[in-house]
């Protein structure tokens, strides 16, 4: 991929992004007097309300980040094998075993599935397994309400959102046991509403050589079905490739490759607009983020290395099975137990 | 969209450009991430919480945090971003950009194909991840 490949707007983009870095940087170069004032005692009024909350823990400082960069990996590897994004086993594990808070792990869990997705994204759009023209109506809605999810998360007292996700990953665990999705679903017949939208499209398919036509239907009650997904990615921190597939594949009738693709896709941009939310509120700490971020990363490429290797059902149920137990450790927490 | 572009498995121009605008941004912002993340925890730029600190923060609700850190909301950060944990928000921010940076091109591809309703939508998109992006909804924590 070469510079020069890029468009003219895509040039003028890219130079919106270097005047939005360049606005950083002025901001801080000038000084915003309230907070520059707050800084100047930074660090040790830091150090003086720190000492509110007691001692040391007894622990490095170290230790988490490092503990969360092995662990990520670990993820990383099964979610690929597993077929599932890293935010969905991300959070209730993270939250569950490890001494951060909800909100930070939300936080963190957004920005790894947006990463993932971020990551897998071009190469998805290049290929044709993820559809543009199928993602942009399906992504304002949720991404819309992605950002009501994560002001409902933010506003909803911890135990009731940890009772609300441990419900949502016991749900998501029996979903992944009970759903088949389908290589190609017979759509027999294109809606009108799929029809206005341009809903169709091909891909070449490696695996068999041949071009796949596809089209969709039950268009209304697929997009109804984002605003609950957009939700519940904003209240949880997720992602929602566990709720995407399902609906596009099943209910509309998107091919299963391009329902997958799509729908890495298309957490790219619902899990902005909640990551935004969540950044804005002063929910991302790097110290823990970053590991998750770079773990997560490292760990799905080994496990793309190794899917032609694994056994796809074993892991799958292993899966499961620790999505049912954070998910009831996620209950139990919630009721204080 | 044409039927020959459409049905022939041949993807769009507007696909092409925003993968490879995703394509950048994306291992741009990690690249940025792993260094901006050395800076911090080696001590090479201080921050703005102790490192050691830290762990006594993270296991709070956020609104502690940002209480005894002394965090600034919202784009409050780019005053701080000469400190080696605001350093990082480089790449983060990064990331959470690149979404809607990569939708500008769609508006223009979209209009000079009369595909208006396609155009809005994009728009539409640009707008909302705007919003979020703002800060304008991102006061307060409990």
């Amino acid at each position: 991929m070469k510079m020069d490949r890029l468009s003219l707007p895509a040039k003028i983009a890219l130079f919106v992004l270097f005047g939005v870095l360049l606005f950083a940087v002025a901001a801080f170069a000038s000084g915003n007097e309230a907070v520059s004032g707050a800084v100047a005692n930074a660090g040790a009024e830091v150090a003086q309300s720190a000492a509110h909350l007691g001692a040391e823990t007894g622990v490095a400082w170290w230790v988490w980040p490092t503990v969360l960069l092995f662990f990520c990996f670990i993820l990383g590897i099964i979610a690929v094998l597993a077929g599932v994004g890293g935010g969905v086993l991300y959070v209730p594990l993270v939250s569950g075993f490890f001494p951060f808070h909800l909100d930070f792990v939300r936080g963190a869990g957004l920005m790894v599935a947006l990463a993932g997705a971020l990551a897998a994204g071009p190469g998805l759009l290049k290929r044709n397994f993820a559809s543009l023209r199928l993602a942009l109506p399906v992504a304002l809605i949720a991404s819309s309400c992605a950002i009501v999810g994560a002001f409902l998360g933010m506003a909803l007292p911890t135990n009731v959102v940890q009772l609300c996700l441990g419900g949502t990953i016991m749900f998501i665990a029996i979903l992944l046991l009970v759903s088949k999705n389908t290589a190609h679903p017979v759509v027999t017949k294109q809606d009108a509403l799929s029809m206005a939208l341009g809903m169709d499209g091909a891909y070449n398919d490696p695996a068999t050589g041949e071009l796949v036509q596809w089209k969709t239907h039950r268009t209304l009650p697929g997009l109804l079905l984002f605003i609950i997904i957009g939700l519940m990615a904003g209240m949880f921190g997720l992602g929602a490739g566990w709720a995407n597939v399902p609906v596009l594949n099943l209910l509309m009738g998107a091919p299963l490759k391009v329902a997958v693709g799509t729908s890495k896709f298309l957490l790219s941009i619902t899990d902005t607009s909640a990551a935004w939310v969540y950044l804005n509120k002063g929910c991302v700490i790097p110290l823990m983020a970053i590991p998750s971020i770079i773990g997560l990363m490292l760990g799905s490429f080994v496990g793309v290395r190794l899917l032609a290797k694994a056994k796809p059902t074993f892991i799958r149920y292993m899966v499961i099975g620790v999505l049912l137990f954070s998910g009831g450790k996620a209950l139990l927490k919630g009721l204080g137990i | 969209m044409s039927e020959t572009v459409k049905h022939s498995g041949k993807t769009s121009p507007e696909q092409i450009t925003y993968a490879n605008m995703l394509f950048y941004g994306c291992w741009t912002g990690l690249a940025i991430m792993v260094v901006t993340y050395t800076l911090y925890v080696t001590g090479i730029i201080t921050p703005h919480i102790p490192l050691q600190k830290v762990p006594l923060l993270w296991s709070e609700p956020v609104g502690t945090y940002l209480e005894l850190g002394v965090v600034p909301r919202g784009w409050g950060w780019t005053a701080l971003i000469a400190q080696g944990d605001f350093l990082n928000f480089i790449g983060i921010v990064l990331l959470a950009s690149m979404t809607l940076i990569s939708y500008i091109p769609l508006v223009p591809a979209y209009l000079k194909r009369g595909e208006k309703g396609f155009a809005l939508m994009a728009v539409a998109e640009i707008l909302v991840l705007a919003f979020a992006a703002s800060g304008i909804v991102g006061g307060g924590a409990h």
